[in-house]
């Protein structure tokens, strides 16, 4: 099982086991600017921005204990970080979070059955780039844009339906692994 | 999970899309943390959303940020993380998802329910404006009025189990109403119905009397 981390990643671990800030200040750099316009795309004005960006940011400090590279890609763990300081600060609501998963009388899948997260933010990647033009706007504006709920509700054969997720690839290798034993 | 039927009638794609990139109200979002909470299959669909949402932010447009912004950010770092101890989540309850027992304040026993005559209750919680949440109480073999929605309505069974013209209904599973759905949900005989029902929009009932009850009832 090759298991790669990417960069961002990278950046992420140095600062959760050695609090270094060098790393902290590369992932700033990056995904400051792109949180700041991602929240602007959404409304913020350029300084509201700013400064939620910012907050974003000492989140991503204050939370990395949590981060973990087998679950979440480090653009992907910094994305719910930044979406979740837009609806707190900007549209100042609250997201109910789903019930933590539970195994319960049974073992988590083992790590090397579950795709690796960086493979799997590959994989999405290439699934957006094969989506029509008309459907990849559709997507683009709903994470970068203000298209509201009942305008996404309208939306007919959203074809991302069939990119599979980590969880489901991880279930379908063991039931592979298990053909081949039998 | 220890519910282990399992869950017939899931999200859209639409749906959890917009809860992933932010662009739910509330309401919305409690009824897709509640049937997450009880579907495996949607969560981790809603799990790769995210992930389009990550791959989209690594995309993203630059704009400037201003200049001491790394400096004030390791400013609010130094000052320490504001409030944010993590509570431990309240108890678990039979009926309840997580999500709804924050909510609720409580389990199924401290749901503070209103009456709406003839054995049907409902509870609203609190939310943003932009929708609205309530927990409604059918007893076994009784009859909603019939209905449609001029916006969009999702109603996720939590107990008991309804049929419609659409389908047969039972916990966890979520039935979307939009403006072409008229249907007339029945409570299945065995235990009292428990949904909750989110709506960006007033009901419109078919009945003459359930319209002119509608202003007093709220709903």
């Amino acid at each position: 099982m090759s298991k790669r981390l990417d960069s961002w990643s990278e950046c992420l671990l140095a600062v959760k086991n050695d609090g270094d800030a060098a790393s902290f200040a590369r992932l700033f750099k990056h995904f400051g600017p792109r949180i700041k316009s991602f929240l602007m795309s959404k409304g913020a004005s350029d300084s509201m921005a700013d400064e939620a960006m910012q907050e974003a940011m000492a989140v991503v400090w204050f939370k990395v204990r949590l981060f973990d590279p087998e679950r979440a890609s480090a653009s992907t763990w910094i994305f719910t970080i930044a979406r979740n300081k837009y609806l707190d600060a900007i549209r100042k609501t609250n997201r109910p979070e789903p019930e933590e998963i539970e195994w319960e009388g049974e073992a988590p899948p083992e790590p090397a059955q579950v795709l690796a997260a960086a493979e799997e933010a590959d994989l999405v990647k290439a699934a957006i780039n094969r989506l029509p033009e008309a459907q990849r706007m559709i997507v683009e504006k709903a994470f970068f844009g203000d298209l509201s709920h009942s305008e996404i509700a309208q939306v007919t054969g959203l074809p991302l339906g069939t990119i599979k997720s980590r969880i489901r690839l991880g279930l379908e290798r063991m039931k592979k692994d298990l053909a081949v034993l039998s | 999970m220890s519910n282990s039927t399992p869950v017939k009638h899931h999200i859209p794609d639409q749906i959890l899309m917009a809860y992933s990139a932010g662009n739910l109200p509330e309401a919305f979002s409690l009824v897709v943390a509640c049937h997450l909470s009880l579907c495996e299959e949607c969560r981790a669909q809603a799990e790769t959303f995210d992930v389009v949402g990550g791959t989209m932010l690594e995309g993203a447009p630059t704009v400037d940020v201003s200049d001491d912004a790394l400096a004030a950010t390791m400013k609010l770092i130094a000052a320490g993380m504001p409030d944010q101890t993590e509570k431990p989540r309240p108890v678990k309850d039979a009926v309840l998802p997580q999500p709804l027992v924050e909510y609720v304040g409580g389990g199924v026993d401290a749901i503070s329910w209103k009456s709406l005559g003839g054995g049907v209750k409902h509870a609203v919680l609190n939310t943003d404006k932009d929708a609205t949440a309530r927990l409604l109480y059918i007893p076994a073999g009784r009859e909603m009025p019939d209905h449609s929605h001029a916006g969009l309505e999702m109603t996720m069974v939590l107990q008991g189990a309804f049929s419609d013209e659409v389908d047969r209904f039972a916990r966890g599973d979520v039935e979307i109403g939009d403006e072409e759905l008229h249907h007339t949900p029945i409570a299945e005989m065995g235990a009292d119905c428990i949904c909750l029902a989110v709506t960006d929009a007033p009901l419109k009932f078919k009945g003459l009397l359930p319209r002119l009850a509608q202003p007093f009832l709220g709903i």
